[in-house]
């Protein structure tokens, strides 16, 4: 039983729905309503244009590349992590946690550093005709960077939860190690898996610090969709910004549903998210 | 199948490390593998089942080598302690489970393995329950269906960790004579792992001790218990109290006074006697028996036991004593001993 008065917990009720208004509310109504300020047509014609229509391809085209990635990375490390004892295993875990606690902008200049044409592999990259920063390659290592711990961070409590019984089940009734994983181990993950998917490509699909350091900001050539959304924002294209941030905050609305779902059917099999 | 365990070490660094056991299964056998916790017993059975590699040591199957063996290709039976029952599966597709991962060309045709999944259905009593998944079967369901996935591979030998440990006991009761039916019926070497001394004894063909790592005694069960090879078997297995004792070469003493029974070999000097309350009188104290006095008399479930501390009090011992009898505490009584066993201190 709590012991506030009445008016205390009306005020502190109030104050938590104003909170989450302005800080959470009015900011996707105002970026629907500036998108939508001079009509549907206009706001799609901001779609017709190449250069957000690259900036979607290459966004999507990122993604396309740095889930998966994360996604078989996350899984190989989450299984070594919950299902094995070896030396450096906190290490491990403390490195996975590493891009959570580092600046994004670090994480950039760190590419940067390595392969750019001052960087220590700089020469060597150009000697070869093989260009990363302000290229693909750059745009992408900096995401899988970024993004490197969400399926990992999903998996990890999960799969030490489960413990290797069911595996070794499998094992007992002659199934191949592979077998083994993708019969039981994989379908014991497969929520937390998928959650920590959606996850990782939300923020993918929205990274900024790390990828405007390695980009190189070419609008139609380099630019994902959080840097056009800046560049269409500095130039005084408030529509259009908006419209593209409109994308963005679309795919968050779905990921929150789809997350809010995931929890509501298959709460048990989640584990409680653990986020540096 | 007959499995021979010879100097089977395995270090974890935790419990349940095995200090070079030994122990001959023969073919056919119920054996039980009973320890306390830590004493390495679920260790061993892993090691039986390939899930473990020793670090020293060998195991044979009949007289094969087989400690390189992988588990996958040992044609071993494996019942987990919570029955690792895959949760995403019907029973009958657990069941099923075991043949659906033959390589090809051993695999049989699924009709055949509906046929044979059907049959161990009906062999572990669950013929009706084929389609529930595990979250619909109580605790002796899923042990049931855990066993029927075991033998649907035809196993050489069936291992099983604490098979009834999370059943009531009224459950484990009837799984126990249920089980020991179907191992009568199908008779495949059978190896189960408990701590639970009745169930061993009730259930075993032979029982094998495990303390510290290492096989203390194996034997049929009135083996173990009319003649336990040392004092760890004795105080584990059964109820038992001891005094220290020394032996004169003549008799044996406890405090000035005269102990005498049936205690088998004896040592010389200072050692330490071990009886069952059940084997101790207590009645009006004479001459030739131990003096002690009553320190509490309380009811057990079949009788009464006494703490009786004897010689200048320093040392307690447990005696049955009748339910008629009139004791009360601080009485003087008198102990003779029946049947008793020395061991060295």
């Amino acid at each position: 039983m709590t012991t506030e008065t009445a008016p205390v917990r009306l005020l502190l009720i109030a104050l938590a729905v104003l909170f989450l208004a302005v800080f959470l509310i009015l900011p996707v109504v105002v970026v629907f309503s500036e998108a939508l300020r001079k009509g549907l047509s206009i706001y799609l014609a901001t779609f017709a244009d190449p250069d957000a229509q690259a900036a979607i391809r290459l966004t999507l085209l990122v993604a396309a590349i740095a889930v998966p990635l994360n996604t078989v990375f996350g899984i190989a490390a989450s299984w070594a992590i919950a299902k094995f004892e070896f030396a450096g295993k906190s290490l491990l875990i403390t490195l996975i946690d590493l891009p959570f606690s580092i600046s994004p902008v670090i994480s950039g200049l760190i590419y940067v550093l390595l392969f750019g044409a001052q960087g220590y592999f700089g020469p060597w990259l150009t000697a070869h005709g093989i260009q990363i920063i302000f290229a693909l390659p750059g745009i992408v290592l900096a995401t899988v960077f970024v993004t490197f711990p969400f399926v990992a961070r999903q998996l990890i409590p999960l799969m030490q939860e489960q413990g290797s019984a069911d595996e070794e089940a499998a094992l007992t009734l002659g199934a191949s190690g592979i077998r083994a994983f993708l019969t039981t181990t994989l379908p014991n993950i497969s929520w937390g898996l998928l959650y920590g998917v959606l996850l990782c490509n939300a923020r993918a699909m929205g990274e900024f610090g790390a990828v405007s350091v390695v980009s190189g900001h070419i609008s139609g050539l380099t630019n994902t969709i959080p840097l056009e959304v800046e560049l269409l924002y500095n130039g005084y294209d408030f529509v259009a910004a908006f419209a593209v941030a409109s994308l963005l905050t679309l795919l968050a609305l779905v990921t929150l549903a789809a997350k809010t779902l995931l929890e509501m059917r298959y709460g048990d099999s989640l584990a409680t998210p653990t986020r540096a | 199948m007959r499995i021979r365990l010879t100097d089977i070490a395995k270090d974890f660094g935790r419990t349940g490390a095995l200090r070079g056991a030994t122990l001959d299964i023969a073919d056919g056998e119920l054996m039980a593998l009973l320890g306390p916790s830590g004493s390495g017993k679920t260790t061993l059975l892993r090691v039986i089942a390939g899930l473990e590699i020793p670090k020293t040591g060998s195991v044979l199957f009949d007289d094969c080598e087989a400690t390189a063996i992988p588990v996958q290709r040992r044609r071993i039976g494996f019942v987990f302690q919570n029955y690792a029952l895959f949760k995403h599966m019907s029973a009958a597709d657990n069941i099923a489970y075991g043949l659906k991962v033959l390589p090809r060309a051993e695999r049989p045709s699924s009709a055949l393995i509906r046929r044979r999944v059907q049959e161990l259905l009906e062999l572990v009593q669950l013929s009706d329950l084929g389609k529930r998944y595990p979250r619909q079967l109580s605790g002796g369901q899923q042990q049931r269906v855990a066993l029927a996935r075991a033998l649907a591979v035809k196993p050489r030998v069936l291992l099983l960790d604490e098979p009834f440990g999370a059943l009531d006991a009224k459950v484990r009761k009837d799984l126990r004579r249920w089980l020991r039916e179907l191992h009568n019926r199908i008779g495949r070497t059978t190896v189960f792992v408990t701590h639970d001394q009745e169930e061993a004894l009730e259930l075993a063909d032979r029982v094998a001790i495990l303390n510290q790592g290492k096989v203390e005694q194996v034997g049929k069960p009135d083996e173990i218990y009319d003649n336990p090879a040392t004092a760890f078997v004795m105080s584990f297995v059964g109820d038992t109290t001891s005094i220290p004792v020394e032996f004169d070469g003549i008799r044996f003493w406890h405090d000035g006074h005269p102990v005498d029974g049936t205690f088998g070999a004896a040592h010389d000097g200072r050692c330490r006697l071990y009886v069952r309350p059940r084997d101790i009188a207590v009645g009006t104290l004479t001459k030739d028996k131990l003096p002690g006095t009553i320190i509490n008399v309380h009811r057990t479930a079949a009788g009464r036991r006494a703490a009786i501390a004897v010689g200048n009090a320093k040392d307690l011992i447990e005696a049955e004593i009748d339910i008629t009898a009139s004791l009360t505490v601080g009485a003087q009584v008198g102990l003779s001993f029946g049947k008793g066993k020395v061991f060295a201190e």
